[in-house]
């Protein structure tokens, strides 16, 4: 039950390529619905029903995110896709772009028909050079092909798409913010509302979904919702990619049924390093709240089960932390990250990453003061939940997870002014 | 509730508000303190500082007040724990890169940071770490940057965006590294820049000439009307003692809203020039000496006494207060002469004849925002009167298609139509116009739009014109110092009338509608009637020199259609007697007695702005020296002179006097009608002189702001051609050119400008180097210096 959905043309030997896409079925999902004139409320239907959930992170419904453009409503409208894939330990979204590009570009002009949007955009991380440049031939391919252009396999439905390259900002990963860099302005998110379904890029109505998810569009409506929901468990539907790295033996990207036991990922990707001892896992991308590695050994990988343990699945970016962490320095790592990409246009954020990273840092390098875990704690409030983004709130988590799970350690590096781990 | 409210609760206060209004607007309108610092009314909603969280019921996160919606049935708190633990979390981050030295900031005392942190902050700072650094900004002669000090709330920003029309300031950066600045070090050039002062709300932007001069509590905030503009913007004059430290805007929604423009804000620092005349003076011998107030009053007294009344003319300044104005012309007329005139930019009085009324306007200065459809002709309303030029492009964002039709190019910050057609060819455009519009005018235009062409342009503005709505024709400083200015008011009158729009006459000066209203024109008397006998107009009273000139509030050469002329005739005269607020060597070189008068603040006053609305101002500080208000002074000599009616015990009463005069509204404006042939003043045969009055060079006070004269919009004293023309000339190479008009000459340097049409040499007046030449329009010669 691997590699169904988003990767199943990764046994080929060039997936990559049109012809190798198209011996798979590729393509024949578009041509269904563009000869048949499929009802567009029928795809936002079947999308409804497979359960699939924003796969960037904030695991929105993405069927119930189409039904809020006004697909009647008259003026331009646009599918963009979210490959700005930035946060730390994420990598699952590259391998679609670079193995699976047509899969993206089928699922994009589904997602077009669907909401009657004629235009379209993959926004791909600015780092992300050879997945672009892969995109960018599978798109001239698919021109070529007449899966992209004007009145589409003679249909009457016009689609164009058009790959942008990003500038290394991890905020344009953030929906708004990424909106404004197509734009050609500064990358900051917008307040919202208004959401982008209402006003979105150059202010018209704008679907914005991660690259997996806009993937999974052709394999949901060539099997059926149904099909792609019972592959999952409850509230978690489908299969998911989970990038997963650290101190294991075989890193990669997985595609697996959602509710598949951790302890199965980890055994899929070799185990442990050098058979040691699991210590703790960031189940979801750096922003969710570290996971103790015997309390994660007995969670499945679902929504569900990640949130009641106090994390959430996000990306599905997997980080395996073994003993010989110290986990005072992995936060060091991951703040210093968030402060340095903070875009700096609200007051918690701008202010509070440096303040959080400081703090860190200071305790890290053997200057850390009684006070400043409860500093921590309240610094980290006072960003989360009063930003315009989610930055902060990305920002803040991390640190609260690691204080409630690893305060021990936090305080041996400020009573002994050197690490736990190794201390022996 | 109702269809167009909405019932919402605050802190246990109902309150209604329509639909969608953002919460902080209905706290304030409330008076319930929500603390801010992004948030503006004047400007968009960004929500970036977070100051103004509240709890909101229902709602898990804080929100900012700023931009949530109000909705029926809406519970807030804006005090709640958990409301002020939101905002004090806020403000903490604010405090922990800001530095905390508010004794040595120029706006400690008065910075909203501050006032905040009193209400929101603690005494203790829980930030160890070094504090960021950000290296100050050069942005010019107006505004002195302290970057170090930004919150970012980008006020300055949208303000430049959306409100000044020219993206100067910007955010680079990211993260806490994000500041606010040009990128590229340049200046900032808007001519409404000095807002940016106010809108900061902490010691980042603040005023370059006030800096460091007085604390806010040291200040005397007094009310006042600005004085160089037909717009009369409201302002807080910040007074120390006996000195005027600073000008602010004052809002008024009908007229300046929150804003005033550069030079209405910085024009202060010209009461304080170094040439001011601080003592009555007359000339003996051809030496000027120091002399009493009884001398020198008796002296002009008995100089004007001497001569015929028919041999005294007046030439007053159009920004004197009306109370100068109105006793200025009741002594000229009590002495039994006509002639006086306060139009002083004006070459072209033919209309006189045609009995054209009052100029003004002719609408509100808000409703400019509100029209559909604009022909401007001769004139860059911006660069003039820039509160006007910032409602005129209120009305271009909204959709209004605007129009120019300039004898040059010139800079805009919204998208509109420009033809640009030589200084006297704008005759034959505006012909046009009328034509296209349909318009058979009277007399002499009548023949002007019967031969006109109508072309390709000329009907597409007149068909906007037409079916634009709320239309104007407005006439700008440039059509009104043209030569031909009678024939552009009678074709556009037509044009206007023919297309059912408004015709608009921007008044040039403070006080130009008040000095028609006050008689202080050949035409019109008191109350703004037509003169049973006109008296001459002010080309008339210098072509014909007189015998005895009492000047106003003016500088010969520099205020003067023009300036060479000016300075002969009143040389040539026997008596000349100056009111004046300033020595300066033509002004010296002219009058034979120099009275020290009081301008702007140093004076009670009345300024009836382009609308026809009557502002009054106290005087706040004393005059300098032993200089005196305008009305007192004139009082004095008319009782020295025995006119009747000269026993007025305050300033008020003069204005009294005059109000009742006065009807209530003005009549629309009107063209005239000219009789006999179109008599062009201006062919266009060879080169011909354009040229406007830059923005800071407009009248005395102005001109001797130092900090506005350092800027960019500074007068350029220079002569400008289009590269062909220069090249035509010979010119090509030159840095320096020998100009040559009526007779006069001066050197100037050369500037060759690709937006000026060929045929025209570009020479703006009002400033030193080009007094010594004619009009602004009008044949010229350039040659090789």
């Amino acid at each position: 039950m691997a590699n169904e959905v988003c990767l199943r043309t990764l046994d080929l030997e060039r997936p990559w390529l049109l012809e190798q896409y198209q011996s798979r079925g590729g393509y024949e999902m578009l041509k269904k619905v563009l000869t048949e004139k499929t009802p567009p409320d029928q795809i936002i239907e079947e999308v409804k029903k497979s359960g699939l959930r924003g796969r960037g992170g904030a695991g929105f419904p993405t069927g119930l995110k189409w039904s809020f453009i006004t697909r009647n409503a008259p003026g331009q409208k646009y599918v963009v896709c979210n490959s700005d894939e930035g946060e730390p330990g994420t990598f699952k979204d590259r391998d679609i772009l670079r193995y699976n590009p047509h899969q993206l570009i089928e699922g994009m002009v589904l997602a077009g028909y669907a909401i009657g949007a004629t235009r379209g955009y993959n926004y791909i991380r600015g780092e992300f050079w050879e997945p672009y440049e892969r995109f960018e031939q599978a798109l001239e391919e698919a021109r070529e092909a007449g899966y992209l252009g004007e009145n589409l396999l003679g249909s009457g439905f016009d689609f164009e798409l058009h790959a942008h390259l990003g500038a290394g900002a991890y905020i344009c990963g953030e929906e708004t913010a990424l909106l404004e860099s197509i734009e050609g302005k500064k990358g900051q998110p917008r307040y919202k509302p208004p959401f982008p379904a209402h006003f979105g890029l150059y202010g018209c109505p704008t679907i914005i979904n991660n690259t997996e998810s806009l993937a999974s569009i052709p394999m949901i409506l060539e099997k059926g919702g149904e099909w792609f929901s019972d592959i999952g468990v409850k509230n978690s539907g489908g299969s998911k990619l989970f990038s997963i790295s650290g101190n294991i033996n075989n890193p990669g990207v997985f595609e697996i049924p959602m509710g598949t036991p951790f302890s199965q990922l980890l055994e899929m990707a070799g185990g442990m390093k050098d058979g040691r001892q699991i210590k703790a896992v960031i189940p979801g991308g750096s922003s969710a709240p570290v996971i103790p590695g015997d309390q994660m050994m007995e969670l499945t990988m679902d929504y569900d089960a990640i949130a009641g343990a106090g994390s959430m699945l996000g990306s599905g970016a997997v980080v395996v932390l073994d003993d010989t962490n110290c986990m005072v320095k992995v936060l060091d790592r991951m703040s210093y990250f968030y402060h340095e990409e903070s875009c700096g246009q609200c007051t918690p954020c701008r202010e509070g990453t440096g303040w959080l990273y400081r703090v860190v840092h200071r305790i890290e390098t053997g200057q850390g003061r009684q006070e400043d875990l409860d500093l921590l704690d309240d610094v980290a409030g006072k960003i989360s939940g009063k930003t315009i983004c989610a930055l902060g709130d990305a920002a803040a988590m991390p640190v609260q997870g690691m204080l409630r799970h690893f305060r021990d350690e936090f305080q041996y590096h400020i009573d002994h002014k050197r690490c736990m781990v190794g201390a022996g | 509730m109702t269809d167009s409210t909405v019932t919402i609760e605050v802190d246990g206060r109902e309150l209604q508000a329509k639909p969608g209004t953002m919460l902080i607007e209905v706290t304030d309108a409330a008076g319930i303190t929500v603390p801010r610092f992004c948030y503006h009314k004047k400007l968009s909603i960004s929500a970036n500082c977070r100051m103004c969280l509240v709890e909101v019921e229902k709602v898990p996160k804080p929100l900012p007040a700023c931009a949530t919606p109000v909705t029926d049935g809406m519970k807030v708190f804006t005090r709640s724990p958990r409301a002020l633990a939101a905002q004090k979390g806020t403000m903490e981050f604010l405090l922990i890169n800001h530095p905390l030295d508010c004794p040595i900031c120029d706006q400690g005392g008065e910075c909203e940071l501050q006032d905040v942190a009193m209400g929101y902050g603690s005494d203790v700072s829980r930030y160890a770490e070094g504090k960021r650094v950000v290296a100050d900004k050069n942005i010019g002669p107006l505004i002195a940057t302290d970057m170090t000090r930004c919150i970012h709330c980008t006020r300055c920003v949208r303000f430049g965006q959306e409100i000044a029309g020219i993206r100067e300031m910007g955010a680079t950066g990211r993260g806490e590294h994000m500041t606010i600045g040009t990128y590229i070090e340049r200046s900032i050039d808007s001519e409404l820049s000095g807002n940016i002062i106010d809108l900061c709300p902490v010691g980042a932007l603040t005023s370059k000439p006030f800096r460091f001069s007085a604390r806010a509590w040291e200040l005397t905030q007094v009310e006042g009307i600005a004085p160089h503009d037909s717009v009369g913007s409201n302002i807080n004059l910040h007074l120390r003692g006996n000195k005027v430290m600073r000008v602010h805007p004052r809002d008024n929604e009908s007229l300046n809203e929150s804003w005033i423009s550069d030079r209405d804000r910085y024009s202060y620092e010209g009461l304080y020039a170094d040439d001011r005349l601080t003592a009555p003076m007359i000339k003996k011998d051809g030496e000027w000496q120091e002399t009493s107030w009884e001398m020198a009053l008796e002296m002009a007294a008995a100089g004007l006494r001497e001569i015929e009344a028919d041999q005294i003319g007046a030439l007053v300044s159009p920004s004197s207060t009306l109370e100068e104005l109105y006793l200025a012309q009741k002594l000229m007329r009590g002495l039994g002469s006509n002639h006086i005139d306060s139009r002083l930019r004006q070459g072209d009085f033919r209309q006189d004849d045609a009995g054209s009324g009052i100029s003004w306007l002719g609408m509100k200065v808000a409703d400019l925002e509100t029209l559909n459809s604009v022909l401007v002709v001769g004139g860059n309303l911006r660069k003039e009167q820039p509160i006007l030029g910032h409602r005129l492009r209120k009305a271009a964002l909204a959709g209004a298609g605007v129009n120019f039709l300039n004898p040059c190019s010139i800079e805009l910050n919204y998208s509109a139509k420009q033809k640009v057609v030589g200084p006297a060819e704008i005759v034959d455009a505006l012909a046009a116009v009328a034509k296209a519009s349909g318009a058979k005018g009277e007399g002499a235009t009548a023949e002007l739009i019967q031969s006109a062409s109508a072309d390709d342009d000329a009907k597409a503005v007149a068909e906007a014109l037409k079916k634009g709505g709320k239309a104007a024709v407005i006439l700008g400083a440039m059509a009104q110092s043209h030569p031909d200015y009678a024939l552009l008011v009678g074709l556009a009158s037509a044009a206007a009338e023919a297309t059912g729009a408004i015709l608009s006459i921007v008044p040039v000066a403070s006080n130009s509608v008040g000095a028609q209203l006050a008689g202080a024109v050949p035409t019109l008397e008191a109350g703004g009637k037509a003169a049973a006998n006109s008296g001459l107009d002010m080309m008339k009273l210098l072509k014909m020199p007189r015998k005895g000139y009492l000047l106003m509030g003016v500088e010969p050469g520099l205020d003067f259609w023009d300036g060479a002329l000016s300075v002969n005739a009143l040389q040539s005269a026997d008596t000349v007697v100056a009111l004046t607020a300033y020595r300066s060597p033509q002004l010296e070189s002219c009058a034979d007695i120099l009275l020290p008068m009081g301008v702007f603040a140093e004076t009670a006053g009345t300024y009836v702005n382009g609308e026809g609305g009557w502002q009054s101002s106290r005087g706040v500080v004393k005059p300098q020296g032993q200089a005196r208000p305008g009305w007192k002074i004139l009082r004095v000599l008319g009782n020295l002179l025995d006119v009747e009616g000269f026993e007025y015990i305050d300033a008020d009463q003069v204005k009294e006097e005059l109000r009742a005069l006065c009807n209530d509204d003005l009549p629309p404006n009107q063209g005239g009608n000219l009789s006999g042939k179109p008599a062009r003043q201006l062919i266009g045969e060879g080169l011909l002189r354009g040229g406007d009055t830059p923005l800071y060079s407009i009248d005395p006070l102005v001109r001797r702001a130092a900090a506005l004269q350092q800027t960019l919009d500074a007068g350029n004293p220079a002569v400008r051609l289009h590269p062909a023309e220069a090249e035509k000339l010979g010119l090509n190479g030159s840095d320096l050119a020998l100009v040559k008009q009526n007779g006069y000459q001066a050197n100037l340097p050369l500037q060759l400008d690709e937006s000026l049409p060929e045929g025209c040499a570009w020479i703006s007046t009002g400033l030193a180097e080009t007094a010594s030449l004619g009009q602004p329009f009008g044949e010229v010669t350039v040659e090789k210096a």
